[in-house]
């Protein structure tokens, strides 16, 4: 018995406190993406709830007025799992950024994404630490001069669709931190799968770390350097829409549409669904084109889908409805 | 009541320990469970306490793998599983020259003959037969050769291979057992017919050996005398055998049918405290939300996420677990959210001795946490209290708004003892602070006047959206501040919430004398051993030494002072190097305070607390 929704505004989600991440931040595009999508969900608002843990991002649910629980270091996925097997009907959202997700947090998140609880992971990734003031974290690049690596980093990064698809995740987006449009819609979709979804998005740090993404995000490139996937969709990018991605052997190659042959039937046809996640690899791993968009969203069995199965077996095979039928079962005995 | 029994030589005895000792694949924990359940349901009282090595099969015949199980059952009060015994059952030599030190002279000591080969005497470190050069002669031996004993029982049962063959050999020990202690057969081969239901020839050959155990000891004669022990005078009620890790589980049980609450249980598998996950994942009917997580952090912060959401959260963990669990711990206290952690103590530090019991934890438990971060400490005592106290801890957690963390130990947690069944329906209420319905001006951080216990609105409530966290926050709306006086207000506000505990829990009662000389102190699972040596005293005259025995650390009750004030001189006993009279220090410095320390992994023996106890008064 679904009770009808009241319609929302973003402004419904905005807090009363004042936000205070940096000017220019990516972050400020992200929470009014989230304020703009929820409203769309058909999710009532006392039902959302979002985790976060430590980090610039992870002020995140004190900017929301929802349920909100700001935790401590990495352990958000785990939280958020807890309030999700206590009550499945609630909407909860993970906030989390590439330290507290990948670092402190690895954990959790690899084991989030494997068990398939119906949650959803927003992961601000700006391939720094920002609220330490400026430390490489697991997915800054090789060579990166940072405070805690003044002769450049000398850690190999993490990428963090690589490391969520090998732990099977079943839902994987990236997006661009300067797209809230096309962000909203990736909210609002994530919501609605079943299943643990992750959200990354490339998140511009104007202090520590800025430029990162330039070369992939810059209006004046974005076009030529990302390709948007969607699902069923050719898999073409470019201003003038003539790039495409084809298979050569076991890897991707950009062609040009016209070129050499090339007809717009021979570029490969995007399927998020597939189980096989070769491909969904092989898109995260490329560079050029930057690949954003859902690129992976495989339907699978929940745990709560496989727990309430089993509560429901249990249930109707025992003999005991209260605690008392189990004190008084077996072996007792009588004292007169 | 006397049971009459065909045997003629009876000795009366009050109270009797065995102590059942073999390889750890030598089924010696079944042999000693069937012996005290059919004594509990013959009527006796029963204590029992396993102890097994931290290896799941060590190597065969190695001093090291030796596994024990010792019972102690009685016509009066037990109270503890008992120091030295009176019949040791060694299957192995390796077990022999482990245990035998612990036997009473003059006592019967039963050998499978079989096991003392040339090669088992050696993996056990004997140069000599010790039942050939004499080194028992102190004892009364009773050889069997099991092992060929049940070859020749089971050689017209089919479908057998030589390994369950051998393996059925405890039981041709248990029938022994059985008939030298006037225990009948029917509840064993009773278990047998439910656990190997599909397996009939299973049945049949335990139930095969188990009785030519006991017709081998009725009818050779090889056994001189027989003894009898009456059942027990307890309170009249319904009871059964428990476990301290079941008795915990079921006390959550009881407390979430009680307060009408789902229980939700985030855990990660760690010696001794896995049982009570063992126990709670099988109550799915009870709505009973189990998840192993994937680490104790997980385990506790899973927990944490469930509180949030409005479940009667616990967790469940052993020292090394408490220290990982140790930050969120201090989120749960921060935000003020109900949430239980069970810390079965073993012995520490570090990795410690996982499989042997210590107290060694309480001073991690009450202040393992970074900043000032007060929690309600309360303790189990016995192994069927664990019931009570996983009870209390939920009640505690839900009426106050802060974590409680309950301390049992690896001696309460494996022991067993009878348990006086109690109905829900008779057990206390349990009130909460939820609120179901948003009125004006309400604000998270709203306190209970009396309690200081804050409001708690769950996601799902219409118009009570708020946040929480580890920052600290403002007294009344819980939003981030950094105002230095809020931030002075909250410590305060959060060690006075605890303190205030002290007007919800009963005070301390006093055991054996009121006033005198001696005050025997002591917490926790030393309850047992602590109240059986002052009986003891006092049974043969000291009627000056009484016992406080502490089950609320902290808040400590309020008549502590009182109490400790009533005797000359105060001995606090406990299974560390003296953890809670650092409490009682801080708390009442005008007392001295004397103590008796053991950091071995093992239980107080009876006759040491009578020593230490006879050294102070006169």
């Amino acid at each position: 018995m679904e009770a009808a929704v009241k319609e929302y505004t973003y402004k419904d989600f905005a807090s009363d406190q004042e936000v205070r991440w940096c000017p220019g931040c990516d972050d400020y595009v992200i929470l009014r993406s989230m304020q703009k999508a929820l409203p769309e969900m058909g999710v009532k608002k006392e039902d959302v709830v979002f985790i976060s843990g430590i980090g610039c991002s992870s002020r995140f649910p004190y900017y929301m007025d929802t349920y909100g629980m700001h935790s401590i270091h990495g352990r958000a996925p785990a939280i958020a799992s807890g309030v999700k097997l206590a009550n499945p009907d609630l909407s909860v959202w993970v906030i989390t950024g590439d330290g507290d997700s990948m670092a402190i947090g690895g954990n959790h998140f690899i084991h989030v994404l494997r068990r398939n609880i119906d949650l959803n992971i927003v992961l601000f990734n700006n391939e720094i630490y920002g609220l330490t003031k400026g430390q490489f974290s697991p997915t800054s690049l090789v060579g990166q001069k940072t405070k805690s690596s003044p002769y450049g980093n000398t850690q190999p990064p993490f990428s963090a669709g690589e490391l969520a698809i090998g732990a099977q995740a079943r839902f994987f987006a990236r997006i661009s931190g300067n797209t809230p449009k096309e962000m909203t819609q990736l909210f609002i979709d994530a919501e609605k799968f079943k299943g643990t979804s992750l959200i990354e998005v490339l998140q511009n740090c104007p202090i520590f770390n800025d430029g990162c993404y330039v070369k992939y995000t810059d209006k004046a490139v974005r076009e030529d350097r990302q390709l948007f996937v969607e699902d069923g969709k050719p898999m073409i990018f470019g201003k003038e829409r003539d790039k495409g991605l084809v298979l050569n052997g076991l890897k991707l190659e950009v062609v040009t549409i016209g070129e050499n042959g090339i007809t717009e039937k021979d570029i490969l046809v995007h399927n998020a669904k597939e189980e096989d996640p070769t491909l969904h690899q092989m898109l995260v791993r490329s560079e050029y084109p930057m690949v954003t968009g859902i690129i992976r969203s495989f339907d699978d069995v929940t745990l709560e889908e496989r727990e309430d199965a089993l509560t429901e077996q249990v249930k109707s095979d025992s003999l005991f409805s209260k605690t008392d039928d189990l004190f008084f079962s077996g072996d007792i005995y009588n004292v007169f | 009541m006397i049971i009459a029994t065909e045997n003629q030589k009876q000795e009366v005895l009050e109270a009797v320990i065995i102590r059942f000792v073999g390889d750890s694949g030598d089924g010696m924990q079944l042999t000693g469970t069937q012996f005290s359940d059919t004594s509990a349901m013959f009527g006796n009282d029963v204590a029992t306490f396993p102890n097994y090595p931290a290896e799941i099969r060590a190597p065969q015949g190695s001093l090291y793998g030796v596994s024990g199980f010792q019972v102690h059952i009685g016509s009066v009060e037990i109270s503890t599983p008992g120091d030295n015994v009176d019949l040791l059952v060694a299957m192995n030599p390796a077990g022999l020259k482990t245990n035998l030190h612990a036997l009473k002279p003059g006592h019967t000591v039963i050998v499978d003959t079989d096991s003392f080969t040339k090669k088992n005497l050696e993996k056990a470190l004997y140069e000599t037969n010790p039942l050939e050069d004499g080194s028992l002669e102190n004892y009364r031996v009773i050889e069997v050769a099991m092992t060929s004993l049940t070859k020749e029982a089971l050689k017209e049962v089919e479908g057998l291979d030589n390994k369950s063959i051998t393996r059925s050999k405890n039981m041709f020990a248990l029938g022994m057992v059985y008939w030298m202690y006037d225990r009948s057969t029917d509840y064993t081969i009773e278990f047998f017919n439910k656990k190997f239901k599909n397996k009939p020839h299973i049945i049949e050959a335990n139930t095969k050996v188990l009785k030519a155990g006991h017709n081998f000891a009725n009818t050779l004669e090889l056994i001189p005398n027989s003894y009898t022990i009456v059942p027990a005078k307890m309170e009249a009620g319904t009871y059964r055998i428990i476990m301290g890790n079941t008795a915990t589980a079921w006390g959550f049980l009881a407390a979430a049918e009680k307060s009408g609450m789902e229980l939700f249980l985030g855990s990660y598998p760690i010696t001794p405290a896995t049982d009570i996950l063992h126990e709670l994942v099988k109550h799915k009917h009870f709505g009973v939300k189990a998840f192993q997580a994937e680490d104790e952090i997980a385990g506790i912060t899973s927990s944490i996420g469930a509180a949030f959401a409005g479940d009667l959260a616990i967790t469940t963990t052993s020292g090394p677990g408490l220290a990982l669990k140790g930050e969120a711990l201090g989120l749960a206290m921060m935000i003020e959210l109900p949430l239980v952690v069970v810390n079965v103590q073993r012995g520490g530090p570090s990795t410690g001795l996982p499989t042997k019991t210590e107290q060694s934890d309480l001073l991690q438990a009450m202040y393992g946490r970074n900043g000032e971060s007060p929690i309600i400490v309360i303790a189990a005592s016995t192994p069927a209290d664990c019931f009570d106290y996983a009870y209390e801890a939920s009640r505690l957690t839900l009426e106050h708004m802060t974590p409680v963390l309950l301390l049992t130990d690896g001696y309460i947690a494996n022991g067993s003892a009878p348990w006086k069944i109690q109905s829900v329906d008779n057990m206390p209420e349990i009130k909460n602070n939820l609120v179901k319905e948003a009125t004006e001006n309400w604000h998270p951080y709203d306190r209970d006047e009396d309690s200081l216990a804050r409001s708690w609105a769950v996601p799902g409530t219409v118009g009570l959206e708020h946040r929480v966290g580890g920052l600290e926050k403002d007294n009344v709306t819980g939003n981030v501040s950094y105002v230095p006086e809020n931030h002075e207000l909250m410590i305060k506000t959060r060690a006075e919430k605890v303190k205030r505990v002290q007007n919800y829990i009963p005070d301390i009662e006093l055991e054996f004398a009121q006033e005198g000389d001696l005050l025997i102190v002591g917490w926790g699972g030393t309850y047992g051993s602590l109240h059986s040596a002052v009986k003891k005293m006092n049974d043969n005259g000291y009627d000056n030494i009484g016992l406080a025995h502490f089950n609320y650390i902290n808040p400590l009750p309020k008549n502590t002072g009182e109490v400790l004030k009533k005797f000359k001189k105060i001995l606090v006993c406990e299974l560390n190097s003296g953890q809670f009279v650092q409490i009682l220090k801080i708390n009442f410095d005008e007392f001295d305070y004397l103590q008796f320390n053991k950091v071995q992994g093992l239980p107080f023996a009876n006759n040491e607390l009578i020593q230490k106890f006879k050294s102070l008064v006169k």
